[in-house]
């Protein structure tokens, strides 16, 4: 690759200390595995009340981490959702008691590929690596389980997240009922279409193709897929624009001289991707972006209920909001709407609406006043009927 | 027939005169869904002033925005195409207000309706009345009145219905009339309730409470 992407000879992530907790019982997986011990790395905002009937679990999206409100410590930004998080915000966090941790396979302190493999006799242990065992939705949603169980909380006031977070929020409202008194599911879709599954396929293929992969074995030499990593992002990051918002973004507009060269960035669009790929690759492991999106793909929440995406809420007593964007074309409105209708099979109490707006899959993660309402009022209607005091 | 609904006692904030007729034909904390519910002033009456467990359905995402950002639950969705997904008997009432001349399939509508509720409460206006029928008479155009307020080319009221109409319909699909009252444009009840001809020809809205046999 040319251009902004020369820099190949990155090493595996700076290691930072993440707050977290670690579970000595460990946690049996899905696909059969028992990691032998479970650490989740969380941040928290704002305080658990005496009721402790106040805490908001936030769940991120494929490359988003804990860090939802705050300065990012390897990165520097921004939280990745502090137009919703924060006092004043929609999730208030004068209000609410906000925990939101690091999925299980994520590279942010979490157990995964970064973290010591736990079935070995090797001092110190080496990391898991592309050897860390598959994991689904619901393996990352039982982990949160543990933590919420560690903070003493027993009822979630609400669950909240968007994209594979709001896979998250589905398979909490279906697996712990009793557990979560609201649940907002965000431009999502309760299964990974063929759609869906061919893009993750062609950002794992880059990684794969990448000279640094080393047949899987690439952080044993001290090496990263940087590339075809940065690759992955580059798709992906498509993916998550709608066609409106790359126009308005860049439209055709050139870099510099108009000489059409066929390896330098020429459009602006180019040069952009290329900046999400190469800044990419500074905080994400590829072996995480693997067992992530491998995890994306499996997800179908229907099959986890005989094929009939009603039986995973009948009886269910929580309060759904589901929300899509009209331009979002990786999790379309078509996909919310299938929630939605389930959700009315199981006669369930629950809110749908589709936002307007023209900014793609990444609208929930931007400025979109007519979501931030939505967002604001249907927890107030909640905390109302929840009986939380103000 | 006798129509044993209380005087009115609450005067909701923004909502529709008719509206309030409505939630007082509701039972307190019954299980009620408001289809084409605009910003939900029923809804968010109905819970407040009666501990209903209190949805609604609309077409217009601007106002199911507006109803969630107010706290309610309300369902982007429409009458033709998504009561079927409700199950049986999952509702104490099911509410269709001024929206039956504007569904696709009226009869199909009121079924459903009566299959995913105990009641259903349906208010139209009146194509019977007699200014309708005078307009129509001299001018020889569609008519236009404070109720039918839009051109024919314009209209969402697909299928105008009569007070007459909807009791024939309830007839032939063996649906019993536990209550019905004309009102007028204002919202209060005309004084026509035991005559249902000449209901037809001076009530501007028909209100109907309708249950299977």
């Amino acid at each position: 690759m040319h251009g902004a992407m020369d820099q190949s000879d990155l090493l595996a992530l700076p290691r930072i200390e993440h707050a977290h907790v670690a579970f000595d019982d460990g946690l049996t997986l899905d696909c059969g595995t028992a990691l032998r011990h479970l650490t989740i790395a969380y941040r928290t905002y704002g305080s658990l009340n005496p009721e402790r009937s106040n805490a908001i679990l936030v769940c991120h999206a494929l490359t988003g981490d804990q860090y939802v409100a705050e300065r990012h410590p390897l990165t520097g930004k921004p939280g990745w959702w502090e137009m919703v998080v924060g006092p004043g915000r929609p999730i208030d966090t004068d209000r609410f008691f906000v925990i939101c941790s690091n999925v299980l396979g994520g590279c942010m302190g979490s157990s995964g590929p970064q973290t010591p493999r736990d079935d070995t006799q090797q001092t110190p242990p080496p990391r898991w690596g592309t050897d860390f065992p598959p994991v689904t939705v619901r393996d990352m949603v039982r982990a949160q389980k543990r933590l919420i169980d560690h903070l003493g909380v027993r009822r979630l006031f609400a669950v909240v997240g968007g994209s594979l977070g709001g896979m998250q929020v589905l398979e909490w409202a279906a697996n712990y009922p009793e557990c979560v008194f609201a649940a907002v599911p965000i431009a999502t879709a309760a299964h990974h279409s063929a759609q869906n599954i061919a893009f993750n396929e062609v950002g794992r293929q880059a990684i794969f193709a990448d000279p640094d992969w080393l047949g899987g074995r690439y952080w044993e030499h001290g090496r990263v897929p940087a590339r075809g990593l940065a690759v992955a992002r580059m798709v992906a990051h498509i993916t998550y624009l709608s066609e409106q918002a790359l126009t308005r973004k860049f439209g055709r507009r050139l870099r510099g001289t108009p000489v059409p060269a066929p390896f330098d960035d020429i459009f602006e669009v180019e040069s952009y991707l290329r900046h999400q790929g190469s800044s990419f690759v500074q905080r994400f492991d590829p072996a995480s972006y693997l067992t992530i999106t491998r995890a994306t793909d499996w997800f179908d929440l229907a099959a986890e209920y005989g094929g009939d995406l009603a039986a995973a809420f009948r009886g269910t007593r929580t309060r759904f909001c589901v929300i899509s964007f009209s331009s979002d074309w990786l999790y379309p409105t078509a996909e919310s709407r299938g929630i939605a209708r389930a959700l009315n099979r199981a006669a369930a109490n629950a809110s749908f609406v589709e936002i307007a707006s023209d900014k793609g899959h990444d609208a929930f993660l931007l400025d979109e006043p007519d979501f931030h309402r939505t967002l604001t009022g249907f927890l107030a209607g909640c905390a109302e009927h929840a009986g939380l005091p103000r | 027939m006798n129509v044993a609904v209380d005087p009115v006692r609450y005067v909701a904030k923004n909502m529709r005169l008719d509206l309030r007729l409505i939630a007082e034909m509701i039972e307190p904390g019954t299980r009620v869904l408001d289809i084409g519910c605009g910003d939900g002033a029923l809804l968010d009456h109905l819970f407040r002033t009666r501990g209903c467990d209190a949805r609604g359905i609309e077409i217009d995402m601007a106002e199911v925005t507006r109803a969630v950002a107010h706290g309610l639950p309300v369902m982007h969705g429409d009458a033709d195409s998504d009561l079927a997904e409700y199950p049986d008997a999952a509702f104490d009432y099911v509410v269709l207000s001024r929206t039956l001349q504007a569904v696709g399939r009226p009869r199909e509508v009121l079924r459903q309706m009566l299959r995913i509720g105990q009641h259903a409460i349906v208010s139209f206006p009146n194509f019977g009345h007699w200014k309708v029928r005078a307009q129509l008479l001299w001018s020889g155009r569609m008519p236009m009145t404070a109720v039918w307020n839009r051109p024919w080319h314009e209209t969402p009221n697909i299928h105008p219905c009569t007070i007459r109409d909807v009791f024939a319909l309830c007839m032939e699909e063996g649906y019993v009339v536990e209550r019905w009252l004309a009102v007028d444009e204002a919202g209060q009840r005309a004084p026509w309730r035991r005559f249902a001809g000449l209901a037809n020809v001076f009530g501007e809205q028909g209100l109907f409470q309708l249950c299977r046999a």
